[in-house]
């Protein structure tokens, strides 16, 4: 039997009276690469959120890591690291500083290399309100590393990025899957997911609309970008 | 207790790398206090005997937007969101900011002495119970003013929130740490100054307890 990283039934969640996200119910497989796509404003960051519990439901469970989102808060934040829109940093600070607070909470030594990885060894020491937006999305994906988790939610991780960032971006999500790591990545280069991705899921309006193989999933599918 | 210490060296951190912004509080305070004096006019004993008041006056008024400020690198790429996921403590970041900020508000207060004694002609002998009445008055200050500082972060207009909840709030502590003040400038014949410093004090660890409390709802969703 596969085990499942993240499991949801019924998921809804509202802002004001529109939803959001509308009795999404859905599997991803311990270990597999899966593709979130939709046009925007399809859920696709509200869902990578309450699975991340910085968002809560309104109706219906979800399960990250064998943890409940809503009760079991602490659990499923050890096990997820995610990639947002907001790098999650603070601006008067530079970017070795930052990552060494995240360390600080994690209650583990900041590796001095992750900043290297990301190409950032240059910059190291200077404030991040000086960074560029793509810069900003470097130091986010090297707190995701920092971070080490079993479950990996990347929202949009290639906008903003230059091709060199690109192709970091796939190694990080090639090595994440060497070890095992779930990710889930939504975007809307479709052609680049199928080529990264095992499984794809489609949300429209809020509702999961397809979901399969990445390979079969349709080119011209809502929000998608045959450009990778 | 790690996750206090690693909240209050960020904390730290940040008002160190955002210092100018203190001078600024700090020139906003002196400029309340020649403003309130004034008001009284040349008239030494007046200014004497409510320079006590003005003092704390100044705190408050300068303590909203040091305060305000406190929030302001947490919410612009939402940073405390992100400890938050780690999973970071929420009680453990409320105490690290409120200390952070307590030690902002008690330098604050320390500073604003030299201007109020020469505005006011209101110094004391006293230097070191001041100073203590200082850290008090700051701490009845920065523990709501932190959890309001929060409450109020995301809205647009919280810097007319803040002070409208903020301070209700914290007029018990404000009445203590002005009467002890003014007993220290002018004199305690009837020895009522142990009395007010222990209503500070109750009042403090009434604010330092619950809003530690309440943080969390405030932070989460």
């Amino acid at each position: 039997m596969t085990t499942l990283a993240v499991e949801t039934i019924g998921l809804s969640r509202r802002y004001g009276r529109r939803w959001a996200l509308s009795d999404v119910s859905l599997g991803v497989p311990a270990g597999s690469v899966v593709m979130l796509a939709g046009r925007n404003g399809s859920g696709k960051s509200t869902l990578l959120r309450v699975l991340a519990t910085a968002l809560r439901p309104d109706h219906g469970s979800a399960r990250v890591a064998g943890h409940d989102v809503r009760h079991e808060r602490d659990q499923v934040r050890r096990q997820v690291a995610l990639l947002g829109h907001h790098s999650f940093h603070y601006e008067a600070l530079t970017a070795h500083e930052n990552l060494e607070i995240a360390a600080s909470f994690l209650g583990r030594p900041c590796d001095p290399g992750l900043l290297a990885r990301v190409g950032l060894e240059e910059r190291a020491d200077d404030p991040v309100s000086s960074y560029s937006a793509g810069m900003r999305k470097r130091l986010a994906l090297a707190r995701v590393l920092l971070q080490d988790a079993a479950v990996v939610l990347l929202d949009e991780p290639y906008g903003e990025l230059d091709p060199p960032g690109f192709a970091l971006l796939d190694r990080v999500i090639a090595e994440l899957r060497s070890r095992a790591a779930t990710v889930i990545m939504a975007t809307h280069l479709v052609e680049r997911g199928r080529a990264l991705c095992d499984h794809a899921l489609l949300l429209e309006e809020g509702r999961l609309a397809w979901s399969g193989e990445a390979a079969l999933m349709p080119a011209e599918a809502p929000g998608g970008s045959a450009r990778a | 207790m790690s996750q206090f210490v690693a909240a209050l060296r960020k904390d730290l951190l940040l008002q160190w790398r955002t210092r100018s912004q203190l001078v600024a509080v700090f020139v906003f305070g002196a400029s309340a206090l020649l403003l309130f004096s004034f008001a009284i006019g040349p008239n030494a004993a007046a200014l004497r005997e409510f320079a006590g008041g003005f003092l704390w006056l100044a705190l408050l008024l300068a303590s909203t937007l040091a305060l305000a400020d406190s929030f302001e690198s947490e919410m612009a790429q939402h940073a405390l969101e992100g400890l938050l996921l780690l999973p970071a403590d929420p009680r453990a970041l409320y105490y690290g900011k409120a200390v952070a900020n307590l030690l902002q508000l008690t330098l604050l207060g320390a500073a604003l002495v030299p201007v109020m004694v020469v505005l006011y002609d209101a110094g004391t002998a006293r230097v070191p119970a001041l100073l203590g009445i200082i850290v008090l008055g700051a701490a009845g200050l920065s523990a709501p003013g932190t959890l309001y500082a929060a409450m109020t972060a995301q809205v647009r207009a919280r810097n007319t929130l803040l002070p409208l909840l903020l301070f209700p709030l914290v007029v018990p502590a404000l009445l203590g740490a002005v009467k002890a003040t003014s007993l220290l400038i002018l004199g305690d014949p009837m020895g009522q100054l142990g009395a007010w410093t222990m209503l500070l004090v109750a009042f403090d660890a009434i604010y330092w307890s619950l809003c530690g409390l309440v943080f969390e709802r405030v932070v989460e969703d």
